[in-house]
């Protein structure tokens, strides 16, 4: 095997577009981690004192990775070889806890003299390999119990352990394999849950549980309207009118009564919740005479809503840690903190918004050059393209993330075998976790997340697994291609 | 399961993700200015004017701390050249050894540091600076800072005025936002209490530079500059003139003299020895280590944070509250032969005649007599036990000011300690104590603690005949008002007709002349109408305390006085004389030739041999 691909040779088989997305980000990795630390000193772009010349080392050696990939490595190893290459990954992981060194309050980090690897990365993807090969077994069917807890296992494990590892960034990731789950037929409304109580989460923290209450009604009324197939009845006529006068209801309980007056003293959550335990059973009862799984849906998560409303203040008190709660606080503007918690925040965001249109131009900018930025080479990396490139550049590179992502997709879609669709499905789905998060970062539309923005921040261990991943992608569709 | 078209979905998914980054980075790149703004901050350089910190007058108007001018020398580590390293150090006046050690360090934590001015060296004198100033073109990268550092042209008391040092990381957190490393703000004293006032507000210049981190020019010819605010002047109630006559008085002695105006509650003196010279409050840093090595404990302010028992000075609340309950007269005598006698025991007393009244009994100062007038009220019938009757005491004793903080506004002010029933009980259990138990709490031993502002007080307080305002350093001034509360009167629960008697017997303890048995005959000044008491204080730790009370005039009183002096035995040995010297001072502006003796006497002597260190 292998040795029969004349039939296509190497300018079709291999998908070209992918490779050159790929090279490019990785080129302009490399220049911006030079312009980010140029004021240091390095004397070249290749100056190996620094790191732009270890990027270098690291791009050549991800390189020669991705040639061994697509030429040395038989592609059909990979579904055979997962399982046991998970297990590895998952001994490492482990092991990492007591073996590792420590590095920024997380044990994470194997250090061989000057190499340090990080199990966490190689376990995205030995994590996606597994995943592909469980969810392409014949017969395989996500809405069944048993292979949907098969399936969570398999993301679950190594996510816990990361997590225990307090890389909470990294674990993260492993939320997005929802996505292929999600492709391969897990039900939508699970997404669109997990968006909700997110939703509600925030709200709040930052309006009211009121406020997030009344969204949920607001939302579960309107599908309920939109799936109804008459286009009006009395019941949701009775359900808006409900919803316009509580939402009217803080707002009229501050105008009756004086101040001491007992009215003044009702709680509008309470009159709320009040209303749904009683009208809750009632749309069960109706749900389940007409059959209608959405109505009782509709009706529990109400209950749940409730649930989460209330058990917010223990989340975020006692559950989330000190630094993580910070963190919240600040990208939700609760507090104000630019010199604590948030300084990296605002300084990234005052380094990407001084780039303004066009930007300052290559190795002019001053913000993350005089060290105004911390980790600027490695998570904060796009406050360079930013600042360096203006918004055109970022408008460049995010695009060229897109293409990537797309093209992936694309790619998966096309192959006949479930594994390869699969697994490019994974290889899609961290890369987007990757960017969303750490651009979301940058910018302050996500929590400071400590991830690196895939194969433009500085580092081997981050390079070198997305190169993994995209390459054993490519081999394995060329490998379709070489043979359908 | 239908999954067609779901990968459509998830690409407009991924479009509409990416569409929120762009649609966010649109407008922080090109709506909002916010961000453009600030960041242009970081392309300038802030160089931060320090505001000068108020003065502190006294109250005549005497500058009691004022600022003078020294100089930081700061390094921006990335400017600097090679440099001959031992010119440096000798226009700087340190060891080139010091220069090297700060480069390597600077070397060190280079990518920390970044373009950031470190500062080398602190406040060094203008003198120094000038040699650095003209040789300073040979060494880029190092530059000099102007400081405003506190100067002291008056002796007028380390303690009372605290000190301003460099803002620690704690200091820092514990006043969010105010600080940045490198400012200064008071730490103890009036710099501390009144910091707020004091600090001023800082401003900036700012200049211009460029990628490569040059200074170019100033940013729109300083039109967006900000000035620094001086901090406001602050008057305190202090008499700089009586204040460092109080001090000589105090050198080599171990306690407390503080000074009051009766009718205002006004501080004029307050003294704590051995203190802080104000030489060394200046560069408190430097001789920081020295003072808290000191076994004296000179940085302790002995005046407001130490808690003594009163001692025979406390004989005036006892018999002001047996006439306010009734159960001493004016008239009624008691005996004494040599001392209170109970079972087989006695509280000693010294010679004097026998039976006593009142008024002779503060004079001379009977033992015997108020272990009488504190028996009558603790066994008062009205009381249904002792122990009543001992919290009814209590209450009466804090009206005066002891037991709790007076709330002067000098910080880490002392409250002191009085007996409770609740306390007794609980060492002696129910019932199982009796008058004779705590028999010493009569002649002001046993379980009261009170500090020299406290006794000071008590002085103003029986001056004014049965009221106070709480003692405080601070005037009103322009930009400074001060609480309301100090211009409240505080009431005892003595009334005024109660103190004439006491009084006229502290006047007799001083003015009746030797051999006529008052206790405090060293403290009289003609023309001046002295009132004192003594007291002579058991100090667990060697020699008897030596305590005074006084006020002058008898009607009128312009000035109240408490002395404290640790280990100097009788009061009328060494309080009495500091005291009565101090008002003699303060009323008549010198010393009479015939007191001239008494007071090289006061000067010259010194109890520290006396003093076992390391309280």
């Amino acid at each position: 095997m292998g040795q029969n691909f004349s039939d296509r040779g190497l300018k079709k088989s291999i998908d070209w577009k992918l490779v050159i997305t790929y090279l490019l980000l990785i080129l302009i990795g490399w220049v911006n981690i030079y312009a980010s630390i140029h004021s240091d000193g390095p004397s070249s772009i290749f100056d190996f004192g620094f790191r732009c010349g270890k990027q270098f080392v690291w791009i050549l050696t991800a390189l020669g990775l991705a040639a061994l990939i697509l030429f040395v490595c038989p592609a059909r190893l990979w579904e055979s070889a997962s399982f046991p290459l998970y297990l590895i990954t998952l001994v490492l992981l482990v092991a990492v806890i007591f073996l590792g060194v420590e590095v920024k309050g997380s044990r994470s980090w194997f250090e061989f003299g000057p190499v340090r690897f990080q199990p966490a990365e190689v376990s995205k993807i030995t994590t996606s390999l597994l995943l592909a090969t469980l969810m392409s077994q014949s017969g395989f069917r996500i809405d069944r119990f048993r292979d949907l807890m098969l399936t969570a296992l398999v993301i679950g494990v190594p996510m816990l352990v990361i997590l225990g590892e307090s890389e909470t960034g990294s674990a993260l990731v492993y939320a997005g394999f929802i996505f292929v789950m999600y492709r391969e037929g897990f039900s939508g409304w699970w997404i669109a849950a997990i968006g909700i109580a997110i939703l509600m989460f925030v709200l709040t923290l930052t309006a009211s549980p009121y406020t997030a209450m009344m969204v949920l009604i607001g939302i579960l009324i309107a599908c309920n309207a939109l799936n109804n197939h008459r286009r009006f009845n009395v019941i949701i006529a009775v359900n808006i009118l409900v919803f316009v006068l509580l939402a009217l209801l803080p707002w009229a309980l501050g105008q009756i009564g004086t101040e001491e007056s007992f009215i003044r003293r009702i709680k509008p959550l309470y009159v709320l919740i009040g209303i749904c335990v009683c009208a809750v059973p009632v749309f069960l009862a109706k749900g389940f005479r007409e059959r209608n799984r959405f109505i009782s849906l509709s009706a529990i998560s109400v209950l749940a809503g409730i649930a989460l409303v209330f058990s917010v203040d223990y989340i975020f008190n006692d559950i989330l840690k000190d630094h993580q709660r910070k963190r919240i606080e600040v990208l939700l503007g609760m507090k104000e903190d630019p010199s604590g918690v948030g300084y990296n925040v605002n300084q990234s965001m005052i380094a990407i918004g001084s780039g303004g249109l066009t930007g300052k131009g290559f190795l002019n900018g001053t913000q993350t050059t005089f060290g105004f930025v911390p980790e600027q080479s490695t998570d904060f990396i796009f406050c360079t393209v930013g600042e360096e490139w203006g918004f055109i550049g970022c408008l460049v590179v995010i695009a060229l993330y897109v293409f990537l992502i797309w093209r992936l997709i694309y790619d998966a879609e096309q192959c006949r075998e479930a594994f390869t669709r699969i697994f490019g499905y994974c290889v899609a789905a961290c890369i987007f976790m990757h960017l969303f998060i750490n651009v979301g970062m940058t910018i302050g539309l996500m929590p400071v997340i400590g991830i690196p923005l895939p194969l433009l921040s500085y580092g081997g261990s981050s390079l070198w697994t997305f190169t993994v991943m995209i390459f054993i992608f490519i081999a394995l569709y060329r490998q379709e291609k070489k043979y359908y | 399961m239908a999954t067609e078209g779901r990968s459509r979905k998830l690409i407009i998914g991924l479009v509409v993700a990416a569409s929120i980054i762009m649609g966010k980075l649109f407008y922080i790149q090109i709506i909002e200015d916010k961000y453009k703004i600030n960041a242009s901050n970081n392309s300038m350089v802030y160089d931060i004017i320090y505001p000068t910190r108020g003065i502190i007058y006294d109250r005549n108007g005497q500058i009691i701390v004022g600022n003078k001018v020294a100089y930081d020398i700061l390094v921006t580590p990335k400017e600097v050249t090679p440099f001959d390293t031992l010119m440096l150090a000798d226009a700087l006046g340190v060891s080139p050894d010091f220069i090297r050690d700060k480069m390597a360090e600077y070397a060190r934590n280079r990518r920390k540091i970044g373009y950031q001015s470190m500062v080398m060296l602190k406040q060094i004198k203008p003198e120094a600076y000038m040699k650095f100033a003209e040789i300073q073109y040979n060494f880029p990268g190092f530059r000099g800072q102007v400081r405003s550092i506190r100067d002291y042209p008056f002796n007028a008391g380390g303690n009372l005025l605290g000190y301003v040092s460099e803002v620690d990381q704690k200091y820092i957190e514990k006043h969010p936002g105010e600080y940045r490393p490198g400012d200064y703000a008071g730490k103890t004293g009036i710099e501390a209490a009144r910091e707020k006032e004091l600090r001023g507000e800082k401003g900036y210049h700012i200049y211009l530079r460029n990628s490569r981190n040059q200074i170019q020019q100033r940013f729109k010819d300083g039109e967006f500059d900000k000035e620094a605010i001086p901090g406001n002047d602050i008057v305190t109630t202090i008499d700089a003139e009586l204040q460092h006559y109080g001090q000589m008085l105090m050198q080599n002695k171990v306690g407390s003299v503080v000074a009051i105006e009766p009718q205002t509650g006004e501080i004029l003196t307050l003294v704590s020895s051995p203190g802080i010279d104000v030489e060394m409050l200046a560069d408190i840093g430097q001789h920081y280590d020295e003072i808290a090595r000191d076994p004296h404990k000179p940085m302790f302010n002995r005046a407001v944070q130490a808690a003594y028992p009163p001692g025979s000075v406390f004989k005036l609340v006892n018999g002001l509250i047996g006439l306010q309950e009734g159960t001493l007269t004016t008239e009624n005598a008691y005996p004494c032969a040599g001392g209170y006698h109970f079972g087989n025991h006695k509280l000693g007393c010294h010679n004097h005649k026998s039976p006593l009244a009142l008024e002779e009994a503060v004079m001379m100062s009977c033992n015997a007599y108020f272990c009488y007038a504190l028996r009558n009220v603790l066994e008062n019938k009205k009381y249904s036990n002792i122990g009543e009757a001992l919290d009814k005491w209590n209450e009466y004793v804090q009206s005066f000011g002891f037991g709790h903080k007076l709330g002067s506004d000098f910080p880490a002010e002392l409250g002191g300690t009085l007996p409770t029933s609740k306390m007794y009980n609980k060492r002696y259990g129910e019932n199982g104590w009796k008058f004779t138990t705590i028999i010493s709490i009569s002649i002001g031993q046993g379980e009261i603690g009170v500090t020299p502002l406290q006794i000071a007080n008590l002085a103003a307080t029986v001056a004014n005949r049965g009221w106070y305002r709480i003692p405080h350093i601070i005037k009103s001034s322009e930009g400074v008002e001060i609480d309301p509360k100090y211009n409240e009167k505080q009431y005892t629960m003595v009334d005024t007709t109660n103190f004439k008697k006491v009084i006229n017997g502290m006047w007799r303890a001083v003015n009746s002349g030797y051999g006529s048995g008052g206790t405090a005959s060293v403290a009289a000044v003609p023309g001046l109408d002295i009132c004192g008491k003594t007291g002579t204080a058991q100090n667990p730790r060697g020699a008897d305390n030596s305590v005074f009370i006084c006020f002058a005039p008898k009607d009128n009183p312009k000035i109240a006085v408490a002395a404290y002096i640790e280990n100097a035995g009788f009061g009328a040995t060494w309080a009495a004389p500091i005291a009565s010297l101090l008002i003699e001072q303060y009323l008549n502006g010198e010393i009479s030739e015939e007191r001239k003796g008494l007071e090289k006497r006061v000067l010259d002597g010194n109890l520290m041999s006396r003093v076992k260190a390391e309280r």
